[in-house]
């Protein structure tokens, strides 16, 4: 069954692929077999998605995060929202990102 | 924020820069491992023996290659080629070479094989290369390939780690050395490369047909490759018999690559974005560059300082040789040709110097293609560009 993204969730970067700076690009690449998809594939991120992925501390639910980026960014809150969620889902799939309880 | 915005972006590795103005000022690094290695090869130029305490003592620790990895990747390095000597031969080889993947490199691993055991091919299949591993093989017999690496049980060891590539489906790539002690073989190694991936697409195994002199000048080991170095003419019919479409290549390469030098003796893309770290330490311009005054301690400043300013500076070195001037210099075949600096240092022990056995091979290469006439020398030819330019056209 193919789990959903929970607003109210903490989601974080999995041990299995590295953030990096490359020249002006900031890229996620997969360490194991099995995370991102294709044997050589890396993910660049973009400034909006390399600031979801900095919010993504382990501490922080969805729904945190975006009320964070909403402090910065013009951007009406619901489409914020939804951005994050998109953002995590594009990311989750592909196991770059795990789940994990809230911690108190 | 706009959900018009494509916040991840899937790419592959190869295809990073293809649409990226700003390079990493380092994308590949090689480091040799150590120069130790479990054969001993009689072409080898570079091998020293495996339980040589003394050199063992001189190599880099763990904690210092570490730590060069580590700037590599500040420095948006994406690569890194693990070379040696044989470099499964160290023990710490899986930690550096885990740290290397966690680090987000990418690593090629140039290996004999006969140390590949299941507890490596587990981790290469777990944690990924993302590049194939390069094999050098010796022979498809255990006479053969042992003639040449003088070790025996060497073949077996061989096949039994390029099996395990194979069981764990880890890519690799053979380069398959031509020597008189195994040419009988070259039909086996297309034979069996075949078998490999199929008839179809490109022969995973490549023959390497030219070698080079030895890492430290010694005499005696140049007359022993000298003496198995193969002739032009075989050269040649080994190009066109086991590279496919080697014409229309070869067309392809000189359009590409094929211009007078002038007076700057490196015309290669050695040190652009690319650097070689020695065993004990030294920073040099590509890992077949020995001369010593072309290399650079670690231990006395920062990967980046040489990085940013001593690899340009080398760059820019200019002959002073009027050999090399009036023949190199001037030569339209120089793309052609396998003179380097590197290569002149180990033969001549300058950098800029003809080297006769490289310049008759692309002489050779020059005229089987029509772009020399008989009797015509490359640095004699004042209409190199249109005879490049016709010939690519015509192929
Ligand atoms: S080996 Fe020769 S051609 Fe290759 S990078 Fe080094 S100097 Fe340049
Ligand atoms: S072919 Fe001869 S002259 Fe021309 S570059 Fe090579 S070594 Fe020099």
């Amino acid at each position: 069954m193919e789990k959903t993204i929970s607003i109210d969730t903490v989601y974080v970067p999995s041990e299995e692929v590295v953030a990096r700076q490359v020249g002006g690009e900031f890229v996620l690449v997969p360490i194991s077999a099995g995370v991102g998809d294709f044997e050589d594939a890396v993910f660049t991120l973009n400034e909006e998605g390399k600031a979801i992925w900095d919010r993504m501390d382990g501490k922080r639910t969805l729904r945190e995060i975006a009320l964070d980026l909403g402090t910065e960014y013009d951007t009406p809150i619901e489409e914020i929202q939804r951005d994050v969620i998109g953002f995590t889902e594009e990311l989750f799939r592909r196991r770059i990102l795990h789940q994990i309880p809230r911690q108190e | 924020m706009s959900s018009t915005t494509e916040f991840v972006v899937r790419k592959s590795l190869n295809s990073l820069f293809s649409s990226n103005a700003a390079r990493p000022i380092l994308s590949r690094l090689d480091i040799e491992l150590t120069e130790r290695c479990n054969n001993n090869c009689v072409h080898c130029y570079n091998n020293l023996p495996l339980h040589d305490e003394s050199v063992r003592g001189r190599e880099l620790s763990a904690q210092e290659i570490k730590t060069i990895l580590r700037d590599a990747a500040a420095l948006g390095c994406l690569g890194v080629r693990f070379s040696g000597g044989e470099p499964l031969v160290r023990p710490d080889f899986a930690e550096l070479y885990v740290y290397a993947r966690r680090r987000g490199l990418r690593v090629t691993l140039f290996t004999n094989a006969t140390l590949i055991t299941p507890t490596i091919a587990q981790l290469f299949c777990r944690i990924r290369p993302l590049e194939p591993i390069e094999v050098s093989l010796y022979g498809m017999a255990p006479k053969t390939y042992e003639s040449v690496t003088g070790r025996p049980g060497s073949f077996e060891a061989a096949w039994r780690g390029i099996h395990l590539l194979q069981e764990y489906k880890i890519p690799f790539a053979v380069k398959a050395v031509i020597l008189p002690e195994n040419k009988e073989d070259k039909e086996a190694f297309v034979r069996w490369g075949e078998t490999l991936f199929g008839s179809s697409g490109e022969n995973p195994v490549q023959f390497v047909l030219y070698l080079n002199l030895h890492a430290r000048r010694d005499s005696v080991r140049n007359k022993q490759i000298c003496a198995r170095r193969i002739s032009a003419e075989d050269i040649l019919e080994s190009l066109r018999q086991f590279r496919p479409d080697y014409s229309g290549k070869l067309a392809q390469f000189c359009r590409k690559f094929m211009k007078i030098p002038g007076e700057n003796i490196f015309s290669c893309g050695g040190g652009i974005n690319k650097a070689d770290i020695d065993p004990y330490g030294r920073l040099r311009l590509c890992m077949l560059l020995k001369d010593p005054r072309l290399s650079y301690d670690l231990k006395d400043g920062s990967l980046k300082e040489a990085v940013t300013s001593l690899l340009p500076q080398w760059r820019k070195i200019k002959s002073t040789n009027p050999e090399y001037l009036r023949r190199c210099a001037r030569c339209f075949l120089k793309g052609l040709c396998l003179q380097c600096p590197a290569k002149s240092w180990l033969e001549h022990g300058s950098l800029d110097t003809p080297i006769e056995y490289f310049c008759e091979i692309a002489h050779v290469q020059a005229r089987s293609v029509g772009l020399l006439g008989i009797g015509e020398q490359g640095w004699e030819v004042k209409n190199g560009k249109e005879r490049i330019a016709s010939y690519g056209e015509n192929n």
